[in-house]
């Protein structure tokens, strides 16, 4: 596909999010564990060029707003805190069903410098779907007092993105975040990214699943990453299928079948 | 023992979640991971969920969930 017409179909899966873009915007999503400040940062950024409604069918608070720097537009999407991207509640599906199907052009995890297992836990989760990813390092004062000392530099090389301290209550931050986001879109960066690597048994399966998966879900093409995809699949978690079903009702047939009724979806609504 | 048997204010150590599949998964994402420490805070009206301390954030199980996972008992500092 050509660039306008892959930017007109990924308008078009961005449009389930009640995303109107026409004008290209590069759109930014605000991911996390909850209370780490996103709706600060949200806030900080956008200002009052905001507003605020329910994700489409859902009753999950969504913000939605939006920021100039140096001449130049970015949207902004406030997601659901959640400590994990596996769909276990509906906070998690719409956090997950964004990155994977909207695909952010960056996705800021938000994370809690005093609380760094837990919140490292999710920032990992988030690259494995998506390497256009920065991490802020917010509530950096609380760390501080707790006599807590981060090293942004070697965290940086460990996870092979940007890592950038905040104390977003402070506005601290803030336009340091601005700068990397408007350098990224303007300059085409991509990041590598740590990936995650499982057993030899694992890594098998899933070399195995691909292929076939790219074979029966051909409209997906770059649309979705693979890898990702079919670790999911090998957990068994269903409701991805359901998920693409939805943004890509070409498939609902394939995925009725694969799903032969016996899908679960409790609590995912 | 497990950690639906641990009183309210008593300390333990988490060493062993007996969950799988996709439960387990989520076990571990919250935060329940073996050879962590684990607070039980306060119990809702109902006896259940129980509120937990883990990695620095209160959450809460079910009896069902906290069957799941296995406990050593540590001293209260
Ligand atoms: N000390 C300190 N407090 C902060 C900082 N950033 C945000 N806060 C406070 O942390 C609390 C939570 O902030 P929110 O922005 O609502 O967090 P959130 O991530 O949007 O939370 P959820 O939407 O519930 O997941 C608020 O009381 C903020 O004022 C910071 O850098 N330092
Ligand atoms: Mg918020």
């Amino acid at each position: 596909m050509n660039k306008s017409a892959e930017s007109i179909a990924l308008n078009l899966i961005r449009r389930n999010f009640n995303i109107k873009n026409d004008d290209n915007k590069p759109l930014i999503a605000l991911a996390g564990n909850p209370n780490t400040g996103k709706s600060t940062i949200f806030n900080g950024l956008t200002g009052l060029r905001q507003h605020t409604g329910n994700w489409p069918g859902k009753t999950v608070n969504r913000a939605e707003g939006y920021y100039r720097y140096k001449g130049r537009e970015f949207l902004l999407i406030d997601l659901p805190g959640t400590y994990s991207l596996l769909a276990n509640s509906t906070e998690e599906l719409i956090a997950r069903d964004f990155i994977c199907f909207a695909r952010p052009d960056i996705t800021l995890v938000v994370a809690d410098a005093t609380n760094l297992e837990r919140n490292l836990n999710l920032a990992l989760q988030v690259l494995e779907l998506s390497t256009n990813t920065v991490l802020v390092m917010n509530l950096m004062d609380e760390a501080e007092r707790k006599g807590i000392k981060i090293d942004v530099k070697k965290l940086e090389s460990c996870l092979q993105i940007p890592v950038i301290p905040a104390v977003a209550r402070d506005g601290k931050g803030l336009e340091e975040i601005k700068k990397t986001c408007y350098r990224i879109i303007r300059e085409g960066i991509k990041f590598k990214g740590i990936q995650m690597s499982y057993s030899r048994e694992i890594e098998e399966k899933i070399a195995g699943l691909i292929p076939v998966l790219q074979r029966n879900l051909t409209f997906l093409e770059d649309k979705i990453n693979w890898r990702w995809l079919a670790l999911r699949l090998l957990e068994g978690d269903k409701t991805i299928l359901y998920s693409i079903s939805t943004y890509f009702p070409v498939y609902r047939e394939a995925v009725n079948i694969i799903q032969k009724g016996d899908v679960q979806l409790d609590g995912v609504n | 023992m497990l950690l639906n048997e641990l009183a309210i204010e008593q300390v333990a150590e988490i060493t062993a979640v007996k969950a799988r599949g996709r439960q387990r998964r989520r076990l571990l994402d919250l935060g329940f991971i073996p050879g962590t420490k684990i607070k039980a805070l306060r119990k809702s009206p109902l006896g259940e969920p129980v509120a937990y301390l883990v990695k620095g954030t209160v959450l809460a199980l079910r009896k069902e969930e906290a069957e799941l996972i296995e406990i050593r008992r540590l001293e209260n500092e």
